[in-house]
C-alpha cells in the first residue's frame, strides 16, 4: 500500500510504531512477563511497604507491598483496552454524525451540529466525573463515558470534509446515475474521509488513555483493576511523603510513553493523508515529475477549463 | 409518439440566492439572485444533437443540470418524453423528503402512483450526463468495472454476475476501451483523460438512456484526442438513436458534429438554428462577434476580429432591456427599452434581436 | 537578428530512485528580434520545461545536461545566479501558467507590482507607484483599480495585471506560458490583441507556449512544434500551417476544428504521448505515426533535425528524404 510505504519512510512515525508495538506486546504477554501476579495476596511485613527496588522487585514495592513492575505491566492492559475501545466508539459515532450532518445538511445537519456545539462547550472532565459518580465505577462505564463524550471533534472534522467532498464532480455523477444518499455516503464519500478518520483515531486513542488515567487518578477508576492512573492515584497519596519515586515515576512515564507513541503515529499518518495537492507554486515540482512519467494529472487543457 | 420531441424546455428559470448574511437579513435587505438561467425555451427532437454554446456565465451547464433534474428549476417546465419532470428534480444535496403525491401531467403510465424516488429512478434510466472534468468525475477509489456496473446495480438491471460482466464489457468496448478486461481492473489514476472520459460514457450507456447531456466533454482533453470522443458521441447517435445535448464554449467543435445550435448569453438563448446556418450566417451580433474571434488554424486566413470590449456582466445585475446591449456594436437606443424574445427569421432559424 | 539562440538544450529529471528521465532533448530554436515564436505541443511534451530551463528556474529534480542559450552575447546556462537574477524579469520576463490565479490575495494589485519594481528598478516608492499606474494603463486597466484586490478583478483583468507585472522592468523578451488558457473566448481575443499591441509598442520579442494551435495561427510569426521532449518541426507560421512536413504536425492540423468549415471531418491521433520513462530509441512519434512511408528504421534511429528549406526544419526520416 502506498500509505504504508510512505509511513515507513518517516522516522518519527516508525519510532512511534515501535513504541506502541512494545507496549502492546507487554500487555498481551503480561501473564508471562510479570514476575508476580498483582492480584495475589501477599504476606507483607512493614519493611515491604514501599520498599525500594532490589533484585527481586525491580521497581520496588507499592504501599501494599506488591510488586510495582508487575502492576505496571498489567496496567498496560487497561490503558490499551480503554484507549482502543473508547476511541473506536467515539470514532464510530463521530463519523456517523459527521457524515449525516455534512451530506444532508438542512435542518438535520443543523440540529446535529448544535448538539455537537452543546457537548463541546461542556467541560469534559467534570462531566465525566459527575456521570461516573452517578453510574458507578466500572471499566465498562469508563469506556462508555469516554467514548460517548469524545466524538464531537471527529464529527466536526468529518462534517467539514464531507462538505467539500460532496461538491466534487464524482458525487454529482453518482447522483446523476441515480444513487441514493446512503449509497453515496458509504460508497463515495466515506472512502475519501477514511484516511483522515484513521489518522484522527490514532490521536484519539491517546486522548482516551489520558482521560482514563485522569479518571483513575482522581479515584474514579475501576477499583478491581490496576491501571496506571490508579497507580498514580495511590502513589500521589501515599508515596510522595516517603519519596518512593519507584512507585510514582513508572506509571507516569508509561502514560507519557504511550501517548507519545500514538501522537507520533497519528501525526505521521496525518502528514501522509492530508491533501497537499493544493499548492500555489507556479511550477510545482511534483507535477513536473508526474508530467515526466507520462501521466499528467493536470494537463494544460485541465487548467484551461478550470475557471469555466 | 414518434413525432413527439423527446425534450421540451418551457420558459426555464434558475435563480441562485445570494446570502444576505445576518445583518442583511436583519436589515430586511431585498433578496438578490444570480439569474443563471433567465427564460430559456427549446425543443429537442429524438435523435437530434443540439449544441448549447456560450461563454462562462451563459447558463449552459445550468440548463443541462436542470434538464436532468439534478437541480430544481425556479420556474418553468421540463418535459421529457411528454412527461412533466419538473417536480421530480432534487435539490443539490438531496433533501430528506420522501415524496409521493405529486401530480404528473403525463399520458399513459400512471406516474402519480409511484413514489418520487421511483420516478427519479425512471428518469435516471432514460437521461444521463457526461461531465466536463474527466479527472474529477470518477471516484478515485472505484475500479473501472465498478464504475460501469454501479448504475446497473442501483437500478437492479442485471440478475447474474455473468450478465453484469457482459454488459460492462459491451459498454466498455462500444466506447473504444477494448479489450475490456485490460481496463476494468484499473483505477482512474491509471488512465489518460480520454480513457477516463470513455469510462464515464460507458457508465452512462449501460443504462441505455435516450438522452445524453454532454457538458463540455472535451474541453479538458488534449486537442488530438477530442475528435475521438466527439466521434464516439456521433456514432452513438447514429447507431442507437441517442439524443445528445452538447454544451460547449467552443463553437468550432459544435460546428463539427451537431445538428442545431443554440447560442446563449447571460442566461438566455440569443440565437437558435441549424448549426451550419448559424455558423455561416449568424444573425445576432453576439454570435457574429463570437464566430469572428475564434481562431482559424491558418495564418493566411486571418480575419477581421470583432473583439467585444468589456466582460460578461454579472448574472446578478442583468442590464435592462436587451441584456447584450452594453457590449453590442450595433446597439440602438431602443435596445435599452425592449427585451427581445426569440423569433423565427428564416425557417427554423430564430434570433432574439430587434435588429435582425 | 536573433535575440535569443537556443542550441541543443537537453534537460533531465531525476526521479526518487535516482534514474534520470529525459524530459527535453536537443531542442534548438531562435527567437528573432521583434517577432513572436509559438511553441506548440500537447501536455507533457516539455515546452514549459524548456522555458524554465532557459531562465534557470528548474526545480531541484531538473538537470540541464547539455546545450547553450545565447542571449546578449552570453550563454545563460553558464551565468552565475547573481547575473541570472539581473536578467530575469529585467531582460527576459515570463507570465507563468496559471499566474492569474497565483496573485497574492491579501495584497492589492498595485502593491504587488510596486514591490516588483522596487526590487528591480528603484527604491523610491513614489516613482514605483507612478510607473505602476502607467503599466496598468498600458494593459488596459484603469490606474485607480490598482488599489483593489485580485478577487475583485475578473479573470481577464487578472491576466492583464500579471502581464503588467511581467513588463514592469521593460524586458526585451516576454515569455507567455498558456496566457489565455483559462479564459473565455472573447477575453482570449482581448488578451491576444493586447499582446500584439504591446509587442508593437514596446518592441517586444514574444514567446508563446501553448497547446492551442489557433492562437498560434493568429498571432505567431514562427512556430516550434514539440513532441515527446523533442522538436518535431520548426518553421515560420505559414509553412507550418500550409505545408507541414512532420506527420505529427500534419495530424495536429487535421485535428483542429475549423469554424469556417463546419461539418468537415475531424481527425484524432490514436494512442497517447510517450511516457518519458519508456522512451523508444528511435522516433518518438513512431508508435502513433500512420504515415504510409513508415518503416522499421523509424523506430530504431532517431531522426535528426534537418533544415529542408531555409527556416523550415523537420525531424522526420521520411520528410527529410522526400523534401
Amino acid at each position: 500500500m502506498n500509505a504504508l510505504k510512505q509511513f515507513i519512510r518517516k522516522p518519527m512515525g516508525v519510532v512511534g510504531a515501535v513504541m506502541l508495538l512494545v507496549v502492546v506486546v507487554v500487555a498481551v504477554c503480561a501473564p508471562w512477563l510479570a514476575p508476580y501476579d498483582p492480584q495475589e495476596r501477599v504476606q507483607v511485613t512493614p519493611d515491604d511497604i514501599l520498599a525500594p527496588p532490589d533484585a527481586e522487585h525491580l521497581l520496588g514495592r507499592d504501599d501494599a507491598g506488591k510488586d510495582v513492575l508487575s502492576q505496571l505491566i498489567y496496567g498496560a492492559r487497561v490503558s490499551l483496552i480503554v484507549g482502543f475501545t473508547a476511541s473506536f466508539m467515539s470514532m464510530f459515532i463521530g463519523t456517523t454524525v459527521g457524515l449525516v450532518a455534512g451530506y444532508y445538511g438542512g435542518r438535520v445537519g443543523n440540529t446535529l451540529m448544535r448538539l455537537v456545539d452543546f457537548l463541546m462547550v461542556i467541560p469534559d472532565l467534570p462531566l465525566m466525573l459527575v456521570i461516573i459518580a452517578v453510574m458507578g465505577r466500572g471499566l465498562l462505564n469508563i469506556i462508555l463515558v469516554i467514548g460517548l463524550l469524545g466524538w464531537t471533534y471527529t464529527a466536526r472534522l468529518v462534517r467539514s470534509q464531507v462538505l467539500s467532498i460532496k461538491e466534487r464532480q464524482f458525487v454529482l455523477r453518482a447522483q446523476a446515475i441515480g444513487a441514493g444518499g446512503g449509497r453515496i455516503i458509504l460508497r463515495h464519500i466515506l472512502p475519501q474521509v477514511l484516511p483522515l478518520i484513521i489518522a484522527q483515531a490514532v490521536l484519539d486513542i491517546s486522548v482516551s488513555i489520558l482521560a482514563e488515567s485522569s479518571l483513575a487518578f482522581l479515584g474514579l477508576g475501576d477499583p478491581t483493576l490496576i491501571s496506571w492512573g490508579m497507580m498514580l492515584n495511590f502513589a500521589f497519596e501515599r508515596a510522595i511523603s516517603r519519596q518512593a519515586w519507584w512507585f510514582l515515576l513508572p506509571p507516569g512515564f508509561a502514560i507519557v510513553l504511550i501517548s507519545l507513541a500514538l501522537v507520533l503515529i497519528g501525526n505521521t499518518l496525518d502528514e501522509i493523508v492530508n491533501p497537499r495537492l493544493r499548492t500555489h507554486h507556479l511550477f510545482d515540482p511534483r507535477r513536473m515529475v508526474a508530467l515526466v512519467t507520462g501521466t499528467p494529472p493536470q494537463s494544460e487543457a485541465k487548467v484551461a477549463a478550470k475557471a469555466r | 409518439m414518434e413525432n413527439q420531441p423527446i425534450l421540451q424546455v418551457h420558459d426555464l428559470h434558475k435563480y441562485f440566492p445570494i446570502s444576505r448574511g445576518v445583518w442583511g437579513t436583519l436589515a430586511c435587505q431585498p433578496r438578490r439572485w444570480v439569474r443563471a438561467v433567465d427564460g430559456v425555451s427549446f425543443t429537442v427532437q429524438r435523435g437530434e444533437i443540439l449544441a448549447l454554446v456560450g461563454e462562462s456565465g451563459s447558463g449552459k451547464t445550468t440548463v443541462g443540470m436542470n434538464v436532468l433534474g439534478l437541480q430544481r428549476p425556479t420556474r418553468g417546465h421540463i418535459l421529457f418524453g411528454g412527461y412533466d419532470v419538473t417536480e421530480w428534480a432534487q435539490g443539490h444535496g438531496p433533501s430528506l423528503e420522501t415524496g409521493g403525491g405529486d401530480p404528473s401531467t403525463g399520458s399513459g403510465l400512471c406516474l402519480a402512483a409511484l413514489s418520487r424516488r421511483r420516478r427519479v429512478m425512471l428518469l435516471r434510466e432514460r437521461a444521463q450526463m457526461i461531465f466536463q472534468d474527466p479527472y474529477e468525475s470518477l471516484n478515485p477509489r472505484q475500479i473501472v468495472f465498478d464504475v460501469v456496473a454501479e448504475p446497473m446495480e442501483i437500478h437492479r438491471l442485471t440478475h447474474s454476475r455473468e450478465e453484469k460482466r457482459e454488459r460492462v464489457r459491451a459498454a466498455l468496448e462500444t466506447c473504444g476501451l477494448a479489450p475490456a478486461d485490460h481496463f476494468w481492473g484499473r483505477f482512474p489514476a491509471g488512465l489518460s483523460g480520454g480513457q477516463r472520459q470513455r469510462v464515464v460514457i460507458a457508465g452512462a450507456l449501460v443504462l441505455e438512456p435516450e438522452l445524453l447531456v454532454a457538458d463540455e466533454p472535451v474541453s479538458m482533453l488534449d486537442v488530438s484526442i477530442r475528435a475521438e470522443i466527439l466521434n464516439l458521441l456521433h456514432v452513438l447517435r447514429r447507431e442507437r438513436g441517442i439524443t445528445i445535448l452538447y454544451t460547449t464554449h467552443d463553437l468550432a467543435t459544435a460546428g463539427f458534429f451537431t445538428d442545431r445550435m443554440a447560442v446563449m448569453y447571460l442566461g438566455r438563448i440569443v440565437e437558435l438554428g441549424p448549426t451550419a446556418e448559424v455558423l455561416k450566417e449568424p444573425r445576432h451580433p453576439y454570435t457574429r462577434a463570437l464566430i469572428s474571434v475564434i481562431p482559424v488554424p491558418n495564418p493566411r486566413r486571418r480575419r477581421k476580429r470583432m473583439i467585444l470590449q468589456g466582460e460578461i456582466p454579472d448574472a446578478i445585475d442583468v442590464p435592462p432591456g436587451c441584456r447584450f446591449h452594453p457590449r453590442c456594436p450595433d446597439a440602438v437606443p431602443e435596445c435599452r427599452e425592449t427585451d427581445p424574445q426569440l423569433r423565427a427569421i428564416a425557417g427554423s432559424h430564430e434570433v432574439a434581436c430587434i435588429l435582425a | 537578428m536573433a535575440i535569443l539562440d537556443v542550441r541543443n538544450l537537453s534537460v533531465d529529471y531525476l526521479t526518487d530512485d535516482g534514474t534520470a528521465l529525459c524530459a527535453v532533448e536537443e531542442v534548438s530554436f531562435r527567437l528573432e528580434e521583434g517577432r513572436s515564436l509559438g511553441i506548440v505541443g500537447e501536455s507533457g511534451c516539455g515546452k514549459t520545461t524548456v522555458m524554465m530551463a532557459l531562465l534557470r528556474l528548474l526545480p531541484e529534480e531538473g538537470r540541464i545536461v547539455n546545450g547553450q542559450v545565447i542571449f546578449g552575447g552570453r550563454d545563460l546556462l553558464h551565468c552565475s545566479e547573481a547575473e541570472m537574477r539581473k536578467i530575469r524579469w529585467c531582460e527576459i520576463s515570463m507570465v507563468f501558467q496559471g499566474a492569474m490565479n497565483a496573485l497574492n490575495p491579501v495584497r492589492t494589485v498595485e502593491s504587488q507590482i510596486v514591490e516588483s519594481l522596487r526590487l528591480h528598478i528603484t527604491q523610491d516608492i513614489r516613482v514605483a507607484r507612478e510607473r505602476t499606474g502607467e503599466l496598468l494603463e498600458l494593459v488596459g486597466i484603469p490606474a485607480q483599480r490598482g488599489r483593489q484586490y485580485p478577487h475583485q478583478f475578473s479573470g481577464g483583468m487578472r491576466q492583464r495585471a500579471v502581464i503588467a507585472m511581467a513588463l514592469a522592468c521593460a524586458p526585451s523578451i516576454l515569455i507567455a506560458d498558456e496566457p489565455t488558457t483559462a479564459l473565455d473566448v472573447m477575453i482570449q481575443a482581448q488578451i491576444l490583441e493586447l499582446l500584439e499591441r504591446l509587442q508593437a509598442e514596446l518592441a517586444l520579442s514574444l514567446i508563446m507556449v501553448t497547446h492551442d494551435l489557433g492562437m498560434v495561427a493568429e498571432t505567431c510569426d514562427d512556430v516550434l512544434v514539440m513532441y515527446g521532449g523533442m522538436v518535431a518541426e520548426y518553421a515560420n507560421s505559414d509553412a507550418i500551417f500550409n505545408d507541414p512536413q512532420h506527420p505529427y504536425t500534419q495530424r495536429l492540423m487535421e485535428a483542429f476544428p475549423d469554424v469556417e468549415e463546419p461539418g468537415s471531418t475531424l481527425a484524432s491521433i490514436p494512442g497517447n504521448p510517450p511516457r518519458l520513462d519508456e522512451l523508444p530509441p528511435g522516433c518518438r512519434f513512431e508508435p502513433r505515426c500512420e504515415c504510409q512511408w513508415r518503416e522499421a528504421f523509424c523506430a530504431q534511429k532517431m531522426p535528426p533535425l534537418v533544415e529542408l528549406e531555409p527556416d523550415h526544419c523537420v525531424a522526420c526520416h521520411w520528410a527529410s528524404r522526400i523534401g
